[in-house]
């Protein structure tokens, strides 16, 4: 078992024949990703890696190949119109690989959102991963086994640190899920771990998290009341100072909120293991199972 | 990015914010000649820096206050005399201070009331939040904290954005008198049409004043932007004053790197915001302090990586190197010859830690194997954390 992705997964990949779009749908196929569709407007037609099918909408590629998931890598400037053309299509997971949108329009994708069905994963993301069923986004396939484990982050590679950790200690992963580093995205820690809890295929959990916001708090405050999982955590950034934007966008300490220490002492408060460092995330969740 | 408060008063002057007249000089005449033009007598000279506590700064020069009140032009005149081309020192400056190459010269205003009246992007609620006080020209922070009551929140819907009645209900809520409410409504609505047209991701007013005469002003703006909007925005692009910013950062923004200059002596070289934020932490664990921040990315090139290299090689306060790389979509032999190709540039001055997994990595190991680089490698990163902090004891 597993959430949100699976061998089932039927996939889209909107701006398929841009340079990064075509080499990741490419290492996604070679994974053993079932990709159905591509979209390029004005490329209607083509054929991608000589069996993909290119639309110019998402519209005619969810009619004609009933794809059930997108994976976006169109440029930022376009990326949120992206995103509301699968909505608006009716695909149920979107994925935003695309790094650099402006808030302002993510504000009104999920605005406009709120009233649909579809749920989106990022942007600014490396994607999800259900290992050895099905891999969308940029992360490197190898460093992945199947297990019971379910990985969540806003870093793409902190995500790998933790995922290989697991690996070389002989725990796979149900599903790993970035949910991207900017200030607003469409899917939190809370939804994920919520959908750990109830993933029977999933039995315990590494989050990872970063300064800035509150979303870590908020999940922590409901794993320590739902979740009976083993829960470990960590934090990048305690040494971040106040006010820098320390590359993602969403990962800034201002006004006293967001500090590493606040979203620590709340995890613990909740009885997650937090990891001391980032070479700890592996041992921190072992210790945790221990317990 | 940060901007000059002239260049905040040129926006709020794009937009119909009313705030106090006045005008920018890079020379003592040109400020002698904004005064003359301004016709008033309660005038006040601000020096143009990025930093805070300009009011209470000293110069190096001896003089003291880089905010300065005074009744003439000719007064003017000598005041930024005293202040451009000198150093100013404030709290936030650091001891080195800044070098004042502009001033801005407006009417001081009698002031009868101060508020304090800001837009931010909410991240919690995915929408603008008006934040607003009837208590200005105080720290914020304390009034939040000493009497929360007296701070009023506003969601905006983001696609709805502020309609008039909310201007009405601020107005009333910041207790404006009924003939000043007009003039409370018109500011602001323009300040928000500001805030959405130029991706800003808060403006802050403080304070936001009545005056004597019964004038709603914005008397001292602060704004920031969202970097990722900038491109749409040349004319704020071009309110960038690289002299204000740390050159190790205006260097790296060449390139497109992520870079922050910190205080420490072990630079870092990451893949990945999450792992360098990361790996400045461990080196922090393991008792050693971090001299930057760097992400080169997920798709750095050859050129990008020796570009980044060479950056770190230049700062004097470093006085070793860590790399650390867990390739996805980035090679590990390219981070391999990137580096060859700036120590080959540039030669190697301090110890270099190299820790290299993910795709490419037995590449990336053999090449630097072969480079004959006189370099320690380390197995994972709590290894390379240790190793670092060894080489600077």
């Amino acid at each position: 078992m597993s959430i949100l992705v699976d061998k089932n997964t039927r996939l889209l990949v909107q701006g398929i024949t841009g340079k990064s779009g075509a080499f990741h749908a490419k290492s996604c196929m070679e994974y053993g990703t079932n990709v159905v569709a591509g979209v390029t407007p004005a490329r209607g037609g083509e054929v991608f890696e000589g069996k993909v099918p290119v639309f110019d909408t998402v519209h005619e590629a969810r009619r004609e190949t009933g794809c059930n998931a997108s994976m976006i890598f169109v440029p930022a400037e376009f990326a949120a119109d992206s995103i509301l053309e699968a909505v608006d299509a009716g695909v149920e997971l979107v994925i935003c690989i695309t790094e650099g949108i402006p808030v302002l329009d993510m504000m009104k994708v999920k605005a406009a959102m709120a009233k649909s069905a579809s749920r989106l994963i990022g942007p600014n993301c490396p994607g999800i991963i259900t290992p050895g069923q099905c891999k969308i986004g940029i992360m490197p396939g190898y460093i992945h086994k199947p297990g019971k484990v379910g990985v969540v982050s806003r870093s793409g590679t902190l995500t790998y640190e933790a995922v290989w950790q697991l690996s070389s200690r002989g725990h796979g992963q149900s599903t790993c899920v970035g949910i991207g580093g900017d200030p607003i995205n469409g899917t939190s820690h809370l939804d994920v771990v919520k959908m750990f809890n109830d993933d029977p295929g999933t039995e315990a959990i590494i989050m990872i998290g970063e300064i800035g916001g509150t979303a870590e708090e908020e999940a922590a405050e409901w794993l320590g009341k739902n979740c009976k999982k083993p829960v470990a955590a960590f934090i990048a950034g305690a040494t971040a100072p106040p006010g820098r934007r320390m590359g993602h966008a969403g990962a800034i300490v201002s006004g006293g909120k967001g500090t590493a220490q606040g979203k620590i002492e709340a995890l613990e408060a909740a009885g997650i293991e937090v990891a001391a460092t980032p070479a700890d995330m592996a041992d921190a969740l072992l210790r945790r199972m221990a317990r | 990015m940060n901007i000059h408060e002239y260049q905040a008063k040129e926006l709020l002057d794009q937009f119909g914010v009313a705030n106090s007249p006045g005008g920018v000089a890079s020379t003592p005449t040109e400020a002698e000649k904004v005064a003359r033009s301004m016709g008033s007598n309660n005038l006040v000279v601000k020096a143009q820096i990025h930093a805070g506590g300009r009011g209470k700064g000293t110069f190096t020069s001896g003089f003291k206050g880089g905010v300065q009140l005074c009744k003439t032009p000719s007064e003017v005149r000598n005041l930024a005399e005293q202040m451009l081309g000198q150093t100013l020192v404030t709290h936030q400056t650091g001891p080195e201070g800044r070098v004042v190459r502009k001033v801005l010269v407006s009417e001081s205003v009698e002031i009868s009331r101060e508020l304090y009246f800001a837009i931010l992007i909410d991240r919690a609620i995915s929408a603008p939040m008006i934040v607003a006080s009837t208590e200005g020209g105080v720290d914020i922070e304390t009034v939040a904290e000493k009497s929360p009551e007296k701070i009023i929140r506003m969601p905006i819907d983001p696609l709805l954005g502020l309609q008039p009645y909310h201007t009405r209900k601020l107005a009333k809520m910041l207790r404006f008198a009924p003939g000043d409410m007009r003039a409370a409504c018109k500011l602001f609505t323009n300040l928000y049409k500001l805030f959405i047209a130029r991706d800003c991701s808060m403006v802050e007013v403080n304070p936001l004043v009545v005056t004597m005469g019964g004038e709603v002003l914005a008397l001292d703006a602060k704004f920031n932007f969202d970097d990722n909007a900038l491109y749409r925005h040349p004319e704020i692009q071009a309110y960038r004053d690289i002299e204000e910013e740390d050159p190790r950062e205006v260097e790296a923004s060449k390139f497109n790197l992520s870079y922050i200059g910190l205080d420490g002596n072990i630079a870092c070289l990451v893949n990945g915001a999450g792992l360098a934020m990361a790996t400045m932490d461990i080196i922090k664990h393991n008792g050693g302090e971090p001299a930057n921040f760097l992400d080169v990315g997920g798709g750095a090139t050859e050129q990008q990586v020796t570009e980044a290299f060479k950056i770190l090689v230049a700062d004097k306060r470093v006085k070793a190197i860590l790399v650390n790389i867990f390739g996805g979509i980035m090679k590990c032999d390219i981070i391999a010859q990137g580096i060859i190709n700036a120590v080959k540039a540039v030669n190697l001055p301090v110890p270099l830690v190299v820790r290299l997994e993910g795709t490419n990595v037995e590449a990336g190991r053999q090449l630097l194997a072969e480079s004959g680089l006189q370099l320690t490698t380390a197995t994972d990163i709590a290894d390379a954390a240790k190793k670092v902090v060894a080489a600077v004891a």
